[in-house]
Formats: structure tokens, C-alpha cells, sequence
């Protein structure tokens, strides 16, 4: 591999692209395969690679008689978390060990600022504007931690329409149920209602912060893996 | 700001302070194999390791074969597996296959 396939590899999974990079496993010759390549290797690669890159599977595949490793990098996975609370803090760090890109949306610059959340991006919008900015797409979770309806509800409106594969909302029974009667209210429907994981978590009795940010990513994982495991990425 | 490629991101860090670095990619599995096809492992001349390619059945042995290739420059498909003759060395106790393509990252320098 080349410097300059490296660095642009780094490059494009720092933008939040899809690369895909084909490589011959006997002699090594390597290329990025791009839709805006007009050779005639990259586009017999596309070709024949066309279900892979549907479905994000890398794979070997033998195209006129040689041997191409078909590697997809798929974007990063990303969890968007409303309120900056206590939960937020071990939740950010074992989701960013798990692998996912992490934004914590508060408009409360007290709550979330990076003193309190190092390396995480932050943002003190509203959160249906904050969200409605970033655009939330297939690979994304949404968890709403606030217990405020103000701040979580907003972020609800959000993301009940959006391809999100995960939405949970902190909160006990009760406040689960007043938050159903809340957004019925605002015209969502039980399909839209039902997506919500509430009261959030996988049940492993988490009571610390620590404890109950381990039993979130643990569902969002499950979730996750039952997406991809139907075909989707 | 976060890197999300740990491994080529420090295969990179290296490759900048001048260290020859290889890099190992799963690139087909049988069976029950510990890592999924796409795992890699970033290996420098310091035996600096980063990433994996099995539970640790076979990295010593990709890493021995990684420091050749850091040499000459030429990449090599290894081959692991229960059916393999080398299974009572290095074979994966899963009872899976792997097969692991190691390059050399850089210009040939």
C-alpha cells in the first residue's frame, strides 16, 4: 500500500465517506475504486462488486481471472446524545471505545462543554436544530437523556420520522408513559412511538451512571446487530 | 480530534517518523474464525503492534512473516487452518480458516 492510498483512506473515514479499496492478493497492486474512476478495471470492479457495496461486505472476488480483495469501509457509526448529564460522561467514553463517533447536543454550555466531555463534539444548539443539522442517517443512534420534555421531546420530534437504526429515552416507567401520551398528542404514530427504546437499556439492574451507560450501548449494539444481521449496514 | 481507523492511523504516525510498517488484512474466513473479514493489524520494523487478525492464534506467526515482507517489499497470502500442515504450529483451535494478505505500506524505500 502506498503512502498516498493511506492518507487518503484516513482522510476519507475522517469525512464520513465510504472507500472502497480492491486489491489483488498476489501481487499486491492496489486501487480505490470510485464511481468517478472511468478505467477499465475500476469499472469491471464496480460491476461485479455491486452487491458488496450495497450491503458494505468486504470480500474476495475473482474478476477476469484475478484474485481482487474487495475492502468497504463503511462510515464511521455515530451516536447522538441529548443532555450533557452524568450518564453522558461514561456513556461517551464506552460508546467511543465501541467504535462510535459521538456528538452531545445541550444548549446548556454549563452541562456540555469539553471540560467535562474531552474529545467529544459538542453542540449547544436546541436539539430538533441540532439535529436537523447533522441529518441523521441509517448508521446513527439517538439517545435522549434529559429527563426534561422541553430539551428530549424536541429531540423526538426530530427523530422519529428519521432513518435513525436506534432511538432510547431515559426515564422511569411513568415518565415513559407520560412522554407516549406527550408525543400522541403531537400527532406521532404508534409505529413511530414504538421505536423508542423506553425505558432505555438492556435490563442487567444498572443503577450507577457507569452501570446504566453500559446497559445503553449494549442494546444499541444489539439493535445494531440484528440491523446488519437482515442485510442492512 | 478522534481518529475512526485506530490502526491505520498509527500505521500512518509511524510511516511519518520514517519506520517501515506492514500491514496484515483478513481478507476471507471459514467457519467459526475469532475475527471478521476487513480486522487488520498494522506491525512496525520496533515490533510496534497494533490491531489483530485472530483471537492471537496466528498473530506471532503474521508477525514473523509481516517483518520479512517490511524487507523485500513483496506481499504474501498466508494461509491458516485446521487442514493446514502448519496447524500443529500456528492453526486456529476454533477449528476455522483464515486467510491473512500482508503488504508492506510506503514506497518501496
Amino acid at each position: 500500500m502506498k503512502d498516498e492510498t493511506l492518507n487518503l483512506i484516513l482522510t476519507e473515514k475522517n469525512n464520513r465517506n465510504t472507500i472502497i479499496v480492491a486489491t489483488d492478493i498476489i501481487s499486491g497492486e492496489q486501487l480505490i475504486i470510485s464511481e468517478n474512476n472511468d478505467s477499465e478495471i475500476n469499472n469491471k470492479i464496480l460491476l461485479a462488486a455491486k452487491n458488496n457495496i450495497m450491503h458494505g461486505k468486504s470480500e474476495v472476488l475473482e474478476i477476469d481471472s484475478k484474485k481482487w480483495f474487495i475492502n468497504i469501509s463503511l462510515p464511521p457509526l455515530r451516536l447522538i446524545t441529548i443532555g450533557a448529564v452524568h450518564i453522558a460522561q461514561p456513556l461517551a467514553e464506552i460508546a467511543t471505545i465501541s467504535g462510535y463517533e459521538v456528538t452531545i447536543i445541550d444548549p446548556r454550555a454549563a452541562f456540555a462543554n469539553n471540560q467535562r466531555f474531552p474529545d467529544i463534539k459538542i453542540m449547544n444548539d436546541w436539539p430538533e436544530e441540532a439535529i436537523n443539522n447533522i441529518g441523521i442517517d441509517n448508521r446513527t443512534a439517538v439517545v435522549t437523556l434529559t429527563h426534561d420534555p422541553k430539551l428530549d421531546d424536541s429531540a423526538l420530534n426530530a427523530v422519529l420520522k428519521s432513518n435513525a437504526f436506534y432511538i432510547g429515552s431515559l426515564g422511569s416507567k411513568k415518565t415513559h408513559n407520560a412522554r407516549i401520551q406527550r408525543l400522541k398528542k403531537s400527532n406521532f404514530s404508534d409505529y413511530e412511538i414504538n421505536r423508542i427504546h423506553g425505558p432505555i437499556g438492556l435490563d442487567i439492574g444498572a443503577k450507577s451512571p457507569q452501570e446504566i451507560a453500559i446497559s445503553i450501548i449494549s442494546e444499541i449494539i444489539s439493535t445494531r446487530k440484528k440491523f446488519e444481521f437482515n442485510g442492512d449496514n | 480530534m478522534k481518529q475512526f481507523d485506530e490502526i491505520l492511523h498509527k500505521a500512518a504516525l509511524w510511516r511519518k517518523n520514517n519506520k517501515s510498517v506492514a500491514l496484515a488484512t483478513v481478507v476471507s474466513t471459514w467457519g467459526s474464525s475469532p475475527r471478521p473479514v476487513g480486522s487488520q493489524m498494522a506491525i512496525s520494523e520496533n515490533l510496534d503492534i497494533h490491531g489483530s487478525v485472530s483471537g492471537g492464534c496466528i498473530e506471532g506467526s503474521v508477525i514473523s512473516a509481516a517483518q520479512e515482507i517490511m524487507k523485500t517489499g513483496v506481499p504474501k497470502l498466508l494461509k491458516y487452518g485446521v487442514s493446514n500442515t502448519e496447524a500443529w504450529e500456528v492453526g486456529l483451535t476454533c477449528g476455522g480458516k483464515v486467510e491473512v494478505f500482508v503488504e508492506k505500506i510506503g514506497d518501496n524505500d
